[in-house]
């Protein structure tokens, strides 16, 4: 029997904080909002900033870039659609290290997300892949040692990062 | 009604150091009126000056943010009114030039063209103060108050469509990689504030 146990939102919280980010920007999922946006929004090392569409935060990680503060944006695969121009501006013709956290709504946690029965799943690495922006997948606390520097190598490289959530984030 | 490059000459007086985020026509025609390396025109998508303005507000918190945005770009991200009140940053100004088209995309009304308030929508969000300006003397009257005012500070000004000499839609110009590098270049010194 496979260890479908999702990454714990502490550790993801300190690997945030070990790869220097201070600001998250972000909107409520149901994958990571009790194990990981909760427990943030309480931290008094981090700055949440709340937004009311996915697509302001490309703009405001943008420019936090600019005064040489790290951020995140934190949001579900559906706002990761929804922001795909600001994406491609901002992150992919402008060159900046916009680095998203996105859960994946409706994956299953056994299933990778290219055999997701779920299409808006499945479509979302290849979509990536066709922007040409760096991914990876997180489904445990293991997978978490990963994204720290994913992160440090967007912002050397100045390349957007997407951190895909694949399980429901334990508290 | 006011004229965009009298409102943006008054505005340049009165700027006194402050960044300013400028979208599309507004940015062509601020470039005109004063161009400064602290001019931030890397917008992205229509509609994200003010977004680009809220990050920059809580990245350099002592500085004073100018966001000079368009009535088709804050529609495009109307949202971002509640997202800058709830944040509210004190050193924002969002100043919207209302001229009811989109003015570079063939100048087609923009929806509610006559209703809609601005302003109000900005006061409703939270901004702690909303102006809607019409005539240029009651617009300089007030500016220095409105630069000094805790933020997030948002008015609107009303100006004729097409007041402006013909402009040339550089957008090469616009999205180049230099105006990042020349603005990233002059903020640095105010990153140690």
């Amino acid at each position: 029997m496979p260890d479908l146990q999702g990454p714990s939102g502490g550790a993801i919280i300190s690997a945030l904080k070990s790869a220097g980010v201070r600001y998250v920007a972000a909107l409520p999922d149901i994958t990571t909002s009790e194990g990981l946006l909760w427990p943030l929004a309480q931290d008094r090392d981090l700055h949440l900033i709340r937004l009311s569409k996915e697509d302001e935060g490309v703009s405001i990680c943008a420019a936090l870039g600019y005064c040489e503060k790290k951020s995140v944006l934190l949001m579900q695969q559906t706002g990761l659609m929804d922001s795909l121009n600001n994406i491609r501006a901002v992150g992919c013709d402008y060159s900046q290290p916009i680095c998203m956290v996105v859960g994946l709504l409706g994956k299953e946690p056994d299933k990778s997300p290219k055999e997701s029965a779920n299409f808006g799943v499945r479509i979302i690495q290849p979509i990536l892949d066709a922007m040409e922006i760096d991914h990876l997948l997180i489904e445990n606390s293991e997978d978490v040692k990963a994204l720290p520097p994913a992160i440090d190598k967007a912002y050397q490289t100045s390349r957007p990062l997407v951190a895909l959530i694949g399980r429901s984030v334990a508290k | 009604m006011m004229e965009r490059m009298a409102c943006f000459q008054k505005i340049a007086a009165a700027r006194d150091g402050a960044i300013v985020v400028a979208t599309y026509t507004s940015a062509f025609e601020w470039h005109r009126v004063d161009p400064n390396p602290l001019n931030f025109v890397s917008v992205g998508a229509m509609g994200q000056a003010s977004s680009h303005a809220l990050g920059l507000a809580l990245g350099l918190p002592n500085q004073k943010i100018i966001v000079l945005d368009g009535d088709g770009s804050l529609l495009m991200n109307l949202s971002a009114l509640a997202t800058i009140a709830n944040a509210a940053p004190k050193n924002l100004i969002h100043f919207v030039v209302q001229n009811g088209s989109y003015e570079a995309n063939g100048g087609h009304p923009i929806p509610a063209q006559k209703s809609i308030d601005f302003s109000g929508l900005a006061k409703a969000a939270g901004y702690t103060r909303t102006d809607t300006f019409e005539g240029l003397n009651q617009f300089s009257a007030q500016l220095p108050e409105l630069i000094t005012t805790v933020g997030p500070v948002f008015a609107t000004l009303k100006v004729e469509a097409g007041d402006a000499p013909p402009l040339n839609y550089d957008y090469g110009w616009l999205h180049s990689a230099d105006r990042r590098r020349e603005f990233r270049d002059a903020i640095k010194p105010l990153l140690e504030n």
